[in-house]
């Protein structure tokens, strides 16, 4: 699905992730975490493609294709989808509109017909259900007045909407209550398969125990120093990063 | 460049397509203006003594008067004796019927989207076509002439239904009103003549589609619009202009009255040649608009939807005479390029009770300078009257500008008066957020100031909704990448 080899990326001059590696299967969830700092929503970014992040040497060949060539709005039709941090208000525009445009675009993308009101309706119906979300909430504007946890709620909605390849999530647990968390994450459980992976990049080990990963990394300096599986995840929560930032000292 | 300048050049760097010449022959009057160009332009139109008499009272007023320089726009001062003043096609027949159109000025018409004819796309649209100073042809006047409703071109009112004019002409934009409406009163050459009786609500929208066509010319068009008791009109003007490389002036005038009960929806959507990327070339827009809500519970609103021209200058406003009555303002102000624009409106409030609402929404983009002027004015006699304004500026790229410059002057204090207003940019941020979801920055663009504008476009008719929306994105194209 996913193979990113010995990337190096800098923002403003300034090298942020260093000859990173990661690989990703179809069907697999892997959770980064790591410190303030240590590069993780750059990573996020670079896979989506946002400007300001220069790509200084590696590779990123996202189901047989190299993504570095893409424009972001291409890697979001070839089926990449990023969960923001901090999801922007769209005055005016309708969570129902945005993504009739945005599945519409997908479409086109794979060369098929839009979709008529009626299917776009019953596929707005199923998928607000994964994420409880009522029906009035799709047609206020994106993200105006919405709580934290509503806009978190709403990018979740988004995923399921537009059906990606590739889920990364930027720290969806970050100023979500726990209810709020809950429901997030069922959504997150119940969009995984054996074709999609998710990338999820989170502080805290709490949101693991709701989606639960198959792998565990731990981003230090701008690259991956230990990887296990969700047992790794506990053991960080019990101790925090200074044994890892020793190990890694070490070394 | 940064990759933002260059979204911002692709966007606004589209082409003008209206901005062909129609080859017609035509007839115009000598350069310059003197008491005889007025002269000239009252006999071409077999005008009637006491028009001839309102000209020159204006003429000489203008004469006296001194250009305004209190906008916010700049250019080179304009030479009043380098315009002509009077440019029509010339007529070959007399016409009758939609068959008697010169076949270069249908295909005109057709060109830009527009087909001379009273089928198909503009069956439920009446219109009025004028071609610089002259109109050519209106729509659909014998099933209005059922329900007593006049639509026509200007002159001709002048000629046929001399009284109304006489009556109105002028009473709400007098002949000295300023610099602007001064000239146009001395040498205004057509424009559309509506009245709609009492109690009749006149069953189809009413448009006039101005064009520039002749070079050198200036283009100053009247319209008069009447509502009589009871009676409800809406109207729409489009204008557009060839692609020129010197500046031409277009000054109208436009003046609305409502009688006890009655509403005018006065919709606009101006697409003048804007100049070109450089800035060389455009219209002068600068136009004086207003309406005089005469009756009681009567109502006037103004749509506006400006992307074209060089330079916009303008603000239709509402006189709240009569008790009760509601003057509204809905506007989307696109700048692009070099454009200016200095617009908003006027709200005087004399009635007892009266209520208006002003919603302003400038977008400007590359080295645009975009203006939003408003005046809310309460009289003592304006019992409990009620204002709400909100007038949000939109930015695409750094190097364009957005101004607010809102008056008011109240002089009762049973009145209440609100206003808003925002600034807010298009960022990266919300650019990469549309892109990550699968949309180009064009579709990003277009989707997020159609949403910026909604308040607006609602309140245009259906099809000019749609129409206005697709202008918008062709006017930002390439505003962003």
């Amino acid at each position: 699905m996913l193979s990113i080899k010995n990337l190096t990326v800098a923002v403003n001059g300034k090298e942020i992730l260093k000859d990173f590696n990661l690989e990703i299967k179809a069907g697999e969830v892997h959770a980064i975490m790591g410190p303030n700092g240590t590069g993780k929503s750059t990573l996020a970014a670079t896979l989506a493609g946002k400007e300001d992040y220069e790509v200084l040497s590696g590779e990123v060949i996202f189901k047989g294709k190299n993504l570095l060539e893409m424009d972001a709005d291409e890697r979001a039709r070839e089926g990449v989808f990023l969960a923001f941090q901090y999801p922007v208000e769209i005055p005016g525009v309708s969570t129902t509109n945005f993504m009739k445009a945005a599945v519409n675009a997908k479409r086109k993308h794979n060369g098929l017909e839009p979709l008529d009101a009626k299917d776009f309706l019953k596929m707005m119906n199923e998928k607000s259900q994964l994420v409880e979300i009522k029906r009035e909430f799709l047609s206020r504007s994106i993200n105006e007045g919405f709580s934290g946890g509503e806009k978190k709620r709403n990018e979740i909605f988004q995923m399921a909407m537009l059906e990606p390849s590739l889920c990364i999530l930027d720290e969806t647990d970050s100023g979500l209550d726990i209810d709020a968390l809950r429901i997030v994450a069922n959504g997150v459980n119940k969009l995984r398969n054996a074709e999609r992976s998710f990338l999820v990049i989170t502080h805290y080990q709490r949101l693991l125990n709701y989606i639960v990963p198959d792998f565990v990394h731990v981003m230090f300096g701008g690259r991956i120093v230990k990887s296990g599986g969700k047992e790794l995840a506990l053991k960080l929560e019990a101790e925090g990063y200074d044994w890892v930032k020793e190990e890694v000292e070490m070394i | 460049m940064s990759d933002s300048d260059k979204i911002i050049d692709e966007v606004v760097g589209n082409d003008y397509k209206y901005g062909f010449v129609t080859n017609i022959e035509q007839e115009f009057a000598e350069k310059g203006l003197t008491e005889n160009t007025v002269r000239f332009i009252s006999a071409k139109k077999n005008e009637p003594e006491w028009m001839l008499e309102w000209r020159l009272k204006a003429f000489r007023a203008w004469e006296k008067m001194e250009e305004p320089t209190w906008q916010n726009v700049h250019f080179p001062k304009i030479n009043f004796q380098d315009i002509i003043y009077y440019a029509a096609p010339k007529k070959k027949k007399e016409i009758k019927s939609l068959d008697d159109v010169d076949p270069e000025i249908r295909a005109t018409y057709d060109k830009l989207g527009i087909p001379i004819q009273e089928q198909k796309l503009l069956a439920g649209v009446a219109v009025d076509y004028v071609m610089d100073s002259e109109s050519v042809i209106t729509t659909f006047r014998e099933s209005l002439k059922e329900k007593g409703i006049i639509f026509c071109s200007i002159s001709e009112a002048i000629r046929e239904h001399g009284t109304l004019v006489r009556k109105y002409l002028g009473s709400v934009v007098p002949q000295r009103d300023n610099y602007y409406a001064a000239l146009n009163s001395a040498v205004f050459s057509d424009g559309s003549f509506v009245y709609i009786p009492k109690g009749v609500r006149c069953p189809m929208e009413l448009s006039t589609y101005f064009r520039i066509n002749a070079e050198n010319t200036g283009q100053f068009e009247r319209t008069l619009i009447i509502a009589d008791e009871g009676s409800y009109v809406s109207y729409l003007e489009g204008c557009t202009a060839p692609m020129r490389d010197e500046n031409q002036l277009h000054a109208a005038v436009v003046e609305l009255i409502t009688h006890d009960n009655a509403e005018i929806k006065y919709s606009t959507v101006q697409n003048w040649y804007p100049g070109d990327k450089e800035g060389k070339g455009g219209i002068y827009n600068f136009v004086t608009k207003r309406g005089m809500c005469k009756g009681v519970n009567s109502k006037i609103s103004w749509t506006q939807v400006e992307t074209g021209s060089a330079i916009t200058w303008k603000y239709p406003s509402c006189i709240l005479k009569g008790d009760n009555s509601i003057g509204e303002f809905y506007s989307v102000a696109v700048t692009n390029n070099y454009q200016q624009a200095d617009t908003g409106t006027k709200m005087i409030h004399i009635g007892k009770n009266t209520r208006s609402r002003i919603v302003s929404k400038g977008i400007s983009a590359g080295k645009s300078q975009n203006s939003y002027r408003g005046l809310v004015q309460v009289h003592g006699t304006a019992d409990n009257a009620y204002n709400f304004s909100q007038c949000d500026s939109l930015l695409i790229g750094d190097k364009c500008g957005a101004h607010t410059f809102p008056y008011l002057e109240i002089k009762n204090n049973t009145g209440k008066v609100e206003h808003e207003a925002t600034t807010s940019k298009i960022g990266e941020d919300l650019l990469f957020y549309c892109n990550q979801r699968g949309l180009t920055d064009e579709e990003a663009v277009s989707m997020i100031i159609n949403g910026y504008c909604k308040e607006v476009f609602q309140h245009l008719p259906m099809e000019f909704a749609v129409e206005a929306q697709k202008l918008l994105s062709i006017s930002l194209e390439g505003s962003v990448g």
